[in-house]
């Protein structure tokens, strides 16, 4: 049960890039993702903001390489979890225990908005290849047949912290001995359904969303995927590159506050951090990097603050959200902000926090405004919370 | 380390909630859909919530306190649930206002409780469990998913007292479309008529069925859970065949040491071809029992195949409207239940006599 799980491979697509490298080159350029929607049919185009994957879903499925007849949550799990199985570059897999571990949160909604049309004016219309693929789970089926991956697959859905729950239950299949490598993390593709949703809860940003920031006004939404292999011992013994980093800590707490509210004074992400910390056999003062929730709601980043403060008081690491620059891709945040926290362990990188201007008044501390290269980054805290009270803190730290 | 089931609560298309008899008067259904028999929800929730609440998450919450209250224990170290469609009711109502209101003045209620993590949620909330609270959404082994994480925490020593619970809900929108998906039977039959009606095509249900795992002997423990394996996407029967035999061999066992067989048949021939075919090979000596007829088909029916089994298990006895084939053992002391999800998601779980 003791064993280390390593990360061998990474995969993701943003609105900042389709790949690895394209997140790399637009974290140091300092460009973010957002802009007009122009792939979703909505009623918010020119109104709100959103962070969107630059490519159709025809361009997608050629980059996923399948029909481009399934859902876009489906297209871009594809493209990055072939990115990550394909960088982790592992020998016979086919001899290998191997599963996948995927979340998100609408499941094929896109599809299921076109289908609703006609379903709603006569429940004998709709196309039923439009609603066949509804459930989560069937995103995650639909990437795994593809992958090869055989052994075992699941999804995961706690809404915003979705994905770093996957990433710690794949960790556990391996600690138990039950699989070998586990491709986990988690998918999202914009909809009308969250972006409704999200509206009626009146925490979108008219503008580009400015976590942490004491003038902030709210989230943007954005959409993506992003994945990690996750490798026994054994395996990492036997790959013929080096591995990134060791999943070191992991901890789930819940709010047990409000079901989409968080507690003023974070409870549960205090919670999350603190045990995740006290897992990987660190100190808070061993932490090089936060990368945040921070949405860029007044709720969320004044409760994650407060709970950061009371953990880390007086010294406070670097922090960022990198939700500034690929807007809150929900489902998929915590496989994307896994992906970006391996990156800034690898690369010695502190990703900057864009447009953040006024400090928080109630806090001493603020996040890291610069790209940052060169730097001593051992230890990585990765933060999702989501609705629900689900709050979960994912641990990386290098070897 | 042995895994307990504490204590168990289910509410489901038959008197399985709060009852004393064990499945001793069966309820009859004609037609293609089962429906939940819901209790006074006010005995178990705050009526103030009660009003917000949607179908899944009355019946998830009740079965929840019911199970805990059933247990002894005031607070479990874990919340986990599965649950393949989520909450449905509220996600249609939200998709359908967009539809009609062109995406303008919607009330935010619906889109908050279509969250498919809203029953694990609202149990933390009501009971102030700050503790492990996941949920798993994957079609016909949601309920399994939540099983093996909830185990691998017992393993872990990271929790006890772990509430897990696998439930479902049908309404009248998703029973249409999955209807039109052939999901079930063109004409209305008899629940009790069910496997005698050879044709395409199951019945629709739902249900919520809730356990307390711990690794605490106790002489209060309903059965021991074994252990659970799923198989996803076997090669066909023989390797499905194949697979299930290694299971009861990993465990140290042979088929002559199950006492009973509990299979996920539906109804539908497509599908329960693979029972039939097993009932003949690995099944041929072992005695019979089946349970979709009591609850209807859906992604989480498992649920309550393992509240029957532990229950059986605790009462030592079988009811009679399970029986497919009996056998000489009135009181099984291990039972291994076998459901697939339209053959794709296939599982096992062994429950055996503490």
């Amino acid at each position: 049960m003791s064993s280390t799980v390593y990360i061998a491979g990474l995969g993701v697509i943003s609105a900042i890039g389709n790949n690895v490298a394209e997140h790399l080159i637009a974290f140091e350029r300092e460009e973010a993702g957002m802009g007009d929607i122009t792939v979703l049919n909505t009623i918010f185009r020119k109104k709100l903001p959103v962070a969107e994957v630059k490519l159709d879903n025809i361009k997608l499925a050629e980059l996923a390489g399948i029909s481009p007849d399934i859902s876009r949550t489906a297209l871009l799990s594809l493209v990055a979890a072939k990115e990550a199985l394909a960088d982790a570059n592992i020998q016979e897999l086919d001899s290998l225990r191997t599963g996948f571990v995927s979340a998100n949160t609408v499941g094929g909604m896109d599809k299921s908005e076109n289908f609703f049309i006609d379903f709603n004016k006569d429940n004998r219309k709709g196309k039923l290849k439009n609603i066949y693929d509804h459930e989560c789970g069937s995103m995650t089926e639909i990437a795994a047949r593809e992958l090869g991956l055989n052994d075992f697959i699941t999804t995961i859905n706690t809404a915003c912290s979705s994905s770093a729950n996957a990433i710690f239950y794949a960790a556990r299949l391996i600690k138990n001995n039950m699989l070998d490598v586990v491709v986990a993390g988690g998918t999202d593709a914009l909809t009308k359904f969250t972006l409704n949703g999200f509206n009626t809860l009146m925490i979108l940003d008219k503008e580009y969303c400015k976590p942490f920031d004491e003038h902030r006004e709210g989230l943007n939404l954005g959409e993506g995927a992003g994945y990690v292999v996750l490798v026994s011992e054994k395996v990492a013994k036997t790959l013929n590159k080096e591995v990134y980093c060791k999943l070191s800590g992991y901890n789930n707490s819940n709010d047990a506050y409000h079901q989409t509210a968080s507690s003023p004074d974070g409870t549960g992400s205090y919670m999350a951090m603190k045990t995740a910390i006290e897992k990987s056999g660190l100190k808070p003062s061993d932490i090089d990097y936060i990368n945040l929730h921070g949405t860029g709601t007044p709720n969320n980043d004044s409760a994650e603050g407060t709970a950061i403060n009371r953990l880390f008081d007086p010294v406070y690491p670097p922090m960022s959200s990198t939700k500034s620059f690929t807007g809150h891709t929900l489902g998929a945040s915590g496989g994307l902000e896994a992906v970006f926290s391996v990156l800034s362990i690898k690369h010695g990188i502190i990703y900057p926090n864009l447009r953040f201007e006024t400090r928080m008044k109630e806090f001493l501390f603020e996040p890291e405004k610069r790209f940052l290269k060169g730097q001593k980054v051992r230890n990585v805290l990765s933060n999702s919370f989501g609705f629900g009270g689900n709050c979960t803190s994912l641990i990386f730290s290098k070897i | 380390m042995k895994i307990y089931i504490r204590s168990s609560a289910s509410i489901s298309p038959q008197n399985t909630f709060g009852n004393e008899s064990f499945l001793s008067e069966i309820v009859e259904y004609n037609g293609t859909r089962l429906k939940a028999i819901e209790p006074d929800y006010k005995e178990f929730l705050d009526p103030k919530l009660l009003r917000r609440m949607s179908h899944i998450i009355k019946m998830g919450a009740a079965a929840a306190i019911e199970c805990l209250s059933n247990s002894g224990i005031e607070m479990p170290g874990a919340v986990i649930t599965g649950t393949a469609y989520g909450c449905i009711e509220d996600t249609v109502t939200f998709l359908t206002r967009i539809v009609e209101q062109n995406e303008e003045l919607l009330p935010p209620t619906a889109f908050i409780q279509s969250t498919h993590n809203t029953v694990a949620a609202q149990i933390a909330l009501m009971l102030k469990c700050h503790q492990y609270n996941n949920n798993f959404v994957h079609k016909g082994i949601s309920f399994e998913s939540a099983l093996l994480d909830a185990i691998m925490l017992l393993k872990e020593n990271e929790a006890d007292n772990i509430l897990v619970g696998g439930l479902d809900e049908m309404t009248d929108i998703s029973f249409t479309v999955l209807s039109r998906l052939g999901l079930y039977k063109r004409w209305p039959v008899s629940n009790l008529n069910l496997y005698a009606t050879k044709s395409k095509g199951s019945i629709g249900g739902e249900g919520a069925a809730f356990f307390l795992l711990t690794d605490k002997a106790s002489e209060n423990n309903l059965a021991e859970l074994t252990a659970i394996k799923t198989i996803f996407n076997p090669k066909g029967f023989e390797d499905i065949e194949k697979k299930i035999g290694l299971f009861i061999a990993e465990n140290s066992l042979k088929m002559e040491d199950i006492d009973l067989v509990i299979t996920g048949k539906s109804g539908d021939t497509r599908h329960d071809e693979i029972y039939e075919r097993l009932s003949h090979s690995l099944f041929s000596n072992t005695a019979l029992a089946h349970y979709k007829h009591l609850c209807g088909e859906y992604p989480t029916s498992a649920a309550f195949a393992l509240w029957l089994a532990s229950n059986i298990i605790k009462n030592e006895m079988i009811p009679k409207a399970v029986i497919e084939r009996n056998s000489k053992q009135t009181a099984p002391k291990r039972i291994l239940i076998y459901n697939h999800y339209q053959k794709i998601y296939h599982s096992l779980m062994l429950v055996s006599a503490t």
